[in-house]
């Protein structure tokens, strides 16, 4: 197999991940969508900056995997009020790179396009994505995935769906 | 401007209040002229600029302001617009600057102030440069490090403005070693389409929680929920002046447990309980661990909730921005980390308390503005109001003693000539 085919089906891997990892969040479907993070996973989505040091400045969301599991279950409730009604979503995914790719972490980035409509209204969400994944029992899984909003720095509506 | 002067009998009662308050863009015009560019309203914290020439952005309602520090070492409030043709003079949120230059004809400031330099100057021959400062709010006072502006030149001192929850700031003080809290940990932005007041008021409620946040409470174990329950011994306090609290210490009092209110033990922040207890003794430190920080509302804008301070900005009449971040106590790094780290995950547009409230500030917009019933009733607990040590109001925690203290004061503003 040549390298280049060798790449080819490594993106064409990240996209099919991406694709389905984004239509989870799309469809509400949050239990399946928690069994895609590894067990020391990080979901941070940065406020005031890409670059912020997240050990010391606030960000939107920095949870850690025991975090990401109370923000599931909370969806779950059924009471978490800022998504129930739960928001309709369709997450856009467009500039798929695989940035870099060693045995088992590829690092990856997207750009994503979020329309949301809840009884506030329509709102636009937009960001790049970069993601760390790993290998699972023949499976990709999300190590980390960082999202860059592209308006981080200024005041923001609730953001209360899986971004 | 010449503010106008409301009569609001007819929209404030004693026990409710009329739904246009909220929505009505001419009482927020009012509210502009009697409130914000009036009273004492909180802007930052002077740990933002810790140095000579230190900026940062800030805001007293619409107005962007900026804090500087000036070469000479006063925190000063300046008005983000040049004197000649009105362009904006900063358009980043901070920095360190000796001087500001307004890139459209090269006006430069200094950072008092100041106009230092014209470009081209032949062109302004005997023009008096004392008359072509940046704006400045007239009063700018601090307590504790918190600074507070006032766009009146004469009015209430900031002491008589804090009136008895001055003494809130310094209990927050008082739980750290060094007795000073900073704020270095940058704001989160969270905007609501709703009225100011719908947050201003929801801060010291304490009958919401066990209903809006019981989602979390079910999920992750935090104790805050019984704090508001009806079987709760913590007390709803009005200040005078439109500031309130909910006082949470005869819970933790009961308790008796150090850090329990922070969910965490004296073993656990190490470093933190021996530095309390160098600087306090035994006995006050351990005092100051079971009674924990505040939970009170300076009216108008500026909120301690215990681990964090939320900084209320009204834009219009349905456009609110709550700027938020983790208070951080000088001399307690293991504490300041999990103070981060709780504030991270409760506040901002995805905060698992702070959305929800935020959800129903907007629904409750949507609300006031249907046509019946007009009113907004908030009577709960007038039964039971009594009167502390201080001669201070209060209630039961779930009462709603601190939103007529709130509306008491709104009126009194609003109506004063």
């Amino acid at each position: 197999m040549s390298t280049q085919t060798s790449d080819d089906a490594v993106l064409g891997r990240v996209e099919q991940f991406i694709y389905r990892e984004a239509r989870l969040q799309d469809e509400h479907r949050y239990a399946e969508w928690e069994a895609l993070w590894t067990d020391d996973a990080i979901y941070w989505v940065p406020a005031n900056g890409d670059d912020i040091d997240p050990e010391q400045q606030m960000s939107i969301i920095y949870d850690n995997r025991s975090r990401i599991g109370v923000r599931v279950r909370q969806l779950l409730t059924g009471r978490r009020y800022t998504q129930e009604p739960r928001s309709r979503l369709r997450h856009l995914i467009t500039n798929v790179e695989v940035v870099d790719h060693e045995v088992n972490a590829i690092r990856a980035a997207c750009n994503v396009m979020v329309f949301e409509s809840n009884l506030r209204g329509e709102t636009i969400w937009a960001a790049r994505t970069a993601y760390l994944l790993r290998e699972a029992n023949g499976a990709l899984k999300m190590a980390t995935k960082k999202v860059e909003l592209v308006n981080n720095d200024k005041p923001l509506h609730t953001l209360s769906f899986l971004i | 401007m010449t503010p106008t002067t409301h009569d609001l009998a007819h929209l404030i009662d004693h026990d409710r209040v009329h739904g246009s308050l909220y929505a009505d863009p001419a009482i927020f015009e009012a509210e502009l002229q009697k409130i914000w560019y009036r009273t004492w309203v909180y802007v930052g914290h002077e740990s933002e600029v810790p140095n000579a020439g230190d900026f940062v952005m800030k805001s007293i309602g619409p107005q962007p302001i900026i804090m500087t520090r000036s070469s000479a070492g006063a925190v000063l409030l300046l008005l983000n617009r040049c004197p000649h043709r009105g362009n904006q003079v900063c358009t980043v949120p901070k920095g360190n600057a000796r001087t500001f230059s307004c890139p459209y004809h090269n006006w430069t400031f200094a950072n008092d102030g100041r106009l230092t330099a014209f470009a081209f100057p032949s062109g302004y021959s005997g023009q008096d440069m004392s008359r072509l400062g940046l704006g400045r709010v007239p009063r700018v006072a601090s307590y504790r490090g918190f600074v507070f502006g006032s766009f009146a030149p004469d009015g209430p001192s900031l002491a008589e403005h804090l009136g008895g929850a001055a003494e809130t700031i310094d209990r927050l003080c008082d739980a750290s070693p060094e007795g000073e809290v900073e704020i270095t940990a940058g704001f989160l932005q969270h905007r609501v389409r709703a009225n100011w007041k719908f947050v201003l008021e929801n801060e010291t409620d304490g009958y919401h929680p066990a209903f809006v946040h019981s989602s979390i409470f079910s999920v992750a174990d935090s104790g805050i929920g019984a704090l508001y329950g009806q079987k709760s011994t913590a007390l709803t306090r009005d200040y005078g002046n439109g500031h309130t609290e909910v006082d949470l210490r005869p819970e933790f009092r009961r308790l008796g447990r150090p850090l329990a209110w922070f969910g965490t033990t004296p073993e656990r922040m190490a470093e933190y309980a021996a530095r309390m207890k160098g600087a306090h003794g035994e006995k006050k430190a351990t005092e100051i661990m079971i009674d924990g920080t505040p939970h009170v509302m300076i009216f108008p804008n500026l909120f301690i909730a215990e681990i964090q301070i939320f900084v209320i900005q009204a834009r219009a009449v349905d456009d609110t921005v709550q700027h938020v971040t983790a208070l951080q106590l000088k001399g307690a790094a293991d504490f300041n980390r999990r103070l981060r780290q709780q504030t991270m995950g409760s506040v901002g547009p995805a905060g698992l308390l702070l959305a929800d409230d935020s959800e129903m500030y907007e629904r409750t917009q949507r609300g006031v503005q249907m046509r019946d019933p007009e009113w907004l009733f908030i009577g709960r607990g007038r039964h039971r109001e009594s009167v502390d040590e201080n001669g201070y109001q209060v209630a039961h925690a779930t009462d709603e003693l601190p939103q007529r203290g709130i509306w008491r004061h709104y009126r009194a503003l609003m109506e004063a000539a």
